[in-house]
């Protein structure tokens, strides 16, 4: 059997810190951001902040910027962007509450009225920018506007509309039973523990190199850890939210679809070098208009979850939402040059941001400083991710 | 047709990849004048001629970037159609430009791998342990040193991208290399490397056609050189016989009396 030593001079891969990390779980500039964070906001609010009501109100809050992150980040993964994201959420969710309350449809079919008008609209943005090549940046920013006025348009003659249906609010207000509640994540785990080692032993058995044992340990160790601390909190409070499992979710099918499928490696590849993609007879065009339409679905998503946490439409687009999960995506390590990035960090990095400002709330702090700390964090976290790509590879 | 001056080609069997009669206009421009080119597995064939001359024009045409106007092309002897760099591709003609078309955030194996990953049967989940077990195999027949196949390209020296972006050919099953100035941006040690790694491509029975302006480069690796001039062939020599001295002459088409050109056949 092939051992493989022969043109790898330095099997051990041991060239630093940061390479020793897997790249899924190599968040550690955002990690230690968050536990400062934590840290500061838990002793500067004498106990409040970490506690498991407060911590739970400021999941419930963040959703919505990690999903929407979620889109930006796939949309940052190919090097465009996409600035209609806030406004097509609100537009679907929109949507969804007009079609559930003035047409009556059943929740399912607003939901899914929601989602499809989010993928159409992504259809639409993506193929200008991916078969007529106009600048994404404008594309989407007249989408931006488009869509900020046809939200408007369908709330007609109201600017907003309470929603009534039990189902699509319990979305944000329900909580799984113990059982669920403690099973899925439970399993979750174990899955992907079970993969990693397979994959380490099937590599061992194939003559490749492998990590260290330790490593693999600290891997799994880090992921029971936090799973742990996320029920821990959840648990002690009402229950483990619906919406949780919808983002926990959303977020391992993103990644399992960027990180293990020839499309995520084509979406990666297209993020780096899109003429050499085309030349190896990868289809950019597809992987764009793909790309453009599972983000507006993905925002579709939020805005849905929006429509049900405030069971409401509103004719009016957050300004501050889309900014924040770009930053959010930035925060987390997604480069904004393309082709670099997991899409764990988009979670981290709306932590961050949400943290910092439920943090700042508790201080009784207004907007003004909120978002000029919001400011100081997402200039640190793109000066991060200009030094790592002017240091060649990382 | 090619005077056979000195009588080898012939008995090396079927050419891999053979060009006849290769005419090629863009507008008023005649970028190829009725082009022979034939280069047979395990040959290395140097392409030269000065800015102009139709190197690239030939390369493009065979890599299915242009189209012919007239003319024909034979793969081991059968007759092929070329439109479109897929079609050269399935005939295993592999071409390596000199942006080297690497992906710099991806590592050597999705590099090696991209656009033909290997997957876990039929579902679309990219099989890494085979695709990482299978290029170190190939780097370690073509003698390529990394640190590892599992850095960013973009970590890798100019020699290293290039010797990725050649073994990316092998191991797409190519029958036929062209390298476009492989040696151009690359120093002292690392042209060295690729020399040595194009000399591998040539004992694995390829057919390789290295464009370069570096004659030096050429001599040592070569084992014909075709010079094209003002999109004619115009000689060809076996580097074994010939100077640079014959070659340059060629190339600007200047004067040289037949007796110094020892190993030339020149195309009428």
């Amino acid at each position: 059997m092939s051992t493989g030593t022969i043109p790898q001079t330095d099997k051990k891969e041991g060239f630093s810190l940061r390479q020793l990390i897997p790249n899924d779980v190599g968040q550690l500039p955002v990690v230690a951001a968050l536990i400062v964070i934590s840290v500061y906001f838990q002793f500067d609010s004498k106990g409040l902040f970490l506690t498991p009501r407060n911590l739970n109100n400021l999941v419930l809050q963040f959703v919505t910027i990690a999903i929407i992150g979620l889109g930006a980040t796939l949309v940052l993964l190919i090097g465009e962007i996409d600035l209609s994201l806030s406004a097509v959420s609100a537009f679907c969710g929109a949507v969804t509450v007009t079609t559930s309350v003035n047409d009556h449809f059943p929740a399912w079919e607003a939901i899914i009225a929601g989602l499809l008008v989010g993928a159409v609209v992504g259809l639409i943005n993506g193929s200008l920018v991916a078969l007529l090549r106009v600048p994404s940046f404008i594309v989407t920013l007249a989408a931006l506007i488009g869509y900020t006025g046809f939200l408007l348009h369908i709330l007609l003659p109201v600017t907003d509309i309470h929603l009534f249906d039990p189902f699509i609010n319990g979305l944000t207000s329900n909580y799984l039973p113990n059982s669920l509640g403690f099973g899925l994540p439970i399993v979750g785990v174990g899955i992907y523990a079970a993969f990693l080692i397979y994959g380490q032993i099937a590599r061992r058995n194939r003559g490749l190199a492998t990590i260290p044992t330790w490593q693999l340990g600290l891997q799994i160790g880090l992921v029971v850890l936090l799973t742990a601390g996320a029920l821990y909190v959840f648990e002690n409070y009402l229950g483990v939210p619906y919406v949780a499992v919808i983002l926990v979710g959303l977020t391992t099918l993103v990644w399992i679809v960027t990180r293990f499928t020839t499309f995520g490696r084509h979406v990666y590849a297209v993020g780096g070098n899109a003429e050499a993609a085309r030349r190896v007879g990868i289809n950019v065009t597809l992987v764009r208009i793909s790309i453009f339409t599972l983000a507006s679905t993905l925002a579709a998503v939020a805005g849905i979850l929006e429509a049900s946490r405030t069971a409401s439409a509103f004719a009016q687009v957050d300004s501050t939402l889309l900014l924040n999960a770009i930053a959010a995506a930035v925060i987390g390590g997604i480069s904004l040059f393309g082709g670099r990035g997991s899409v764990w960090g988009v979670l981290l990095g709306a932590l961050v941001i949400e943290g910092l400002l439920n943090g700042l709330v508790l201080q009784g702090r207004n907007a003004d400083v909120q978002e000029m700390v919001e400011a100081v964090v997402l200039i640190l976290a793109v000066i991060v991710d200009a030094v790592l790509r002017r240091r060649p590879g990382s | 047709m090619v005077a056979n001056a000195s009588g080898q080609p012939d008995l090396r069997g079927e050419p891999r990849l053979r060009l006849q009669g290769i005419n090629k206009s863009f507008g008023a421009v005649q970028a190829l004048r009725n082009v022979d080119f034939e280069v047979y597995p395990g040959e290395v064939v140097g392409l030269v001629g000065d800015n102009g001359a139709g190197k690239s024009t030939l390369i493009k045409t065979i890599s299915g970037a242009y189209t012919v106007d007239s003319g024909s092309i034979y793969m081991d002897g059968h007759k092929i159609t070329i439109t479109s760099p897929q079609d050269a591709t399935r005939q295993g003609i592999e071409t390596v430009y000199q942006d080297l078309a690497l992906c710099d955030n991806l590592d050597v194996v999705n590099n090696m791998y991209l656009g033909r990953e290997t997957t876990v049967g039929p579902i679309p989940v990219m099989n890494e342990i085979e695709m990482e077990h299978r290029t170190i195999e190939i780097l370690k027949t073509l003698n390529v040193k990394i640190p590892s196949v599992r850095v960013p390209v973009a970590q890798l020296s100019g020699g290293q991208r290039q010797s990725i972006a050649v073994a990316k050919t092998v191991l797409r099953e190519a029958r036929v290399v062209l390298l476009d100035e492989p040696t151009a941006a690359l120093g002292v040690a690392q042209t060295r490397q690729v020399l040595n790694l194009i000399k591998r491509l040539r004992e694995q029975g390829l057919a390789v056609v290295v464009i370069s302006h570096n004659l030096a480069d050429v001599f040592e690796v070569v084992d014909r050189v075709i010079v094209l001039r003002l999109g004619k062939r115009v000689a060809t020599f076996d580097v074994k016989s010939a100077t640079s001295a014959n070659v340059v002459a060629a190339i600007t088409g200047a004067e040289f009396e037949a007796g110094e050109n020892a190993g030339m056949e020149v195309n009428a």
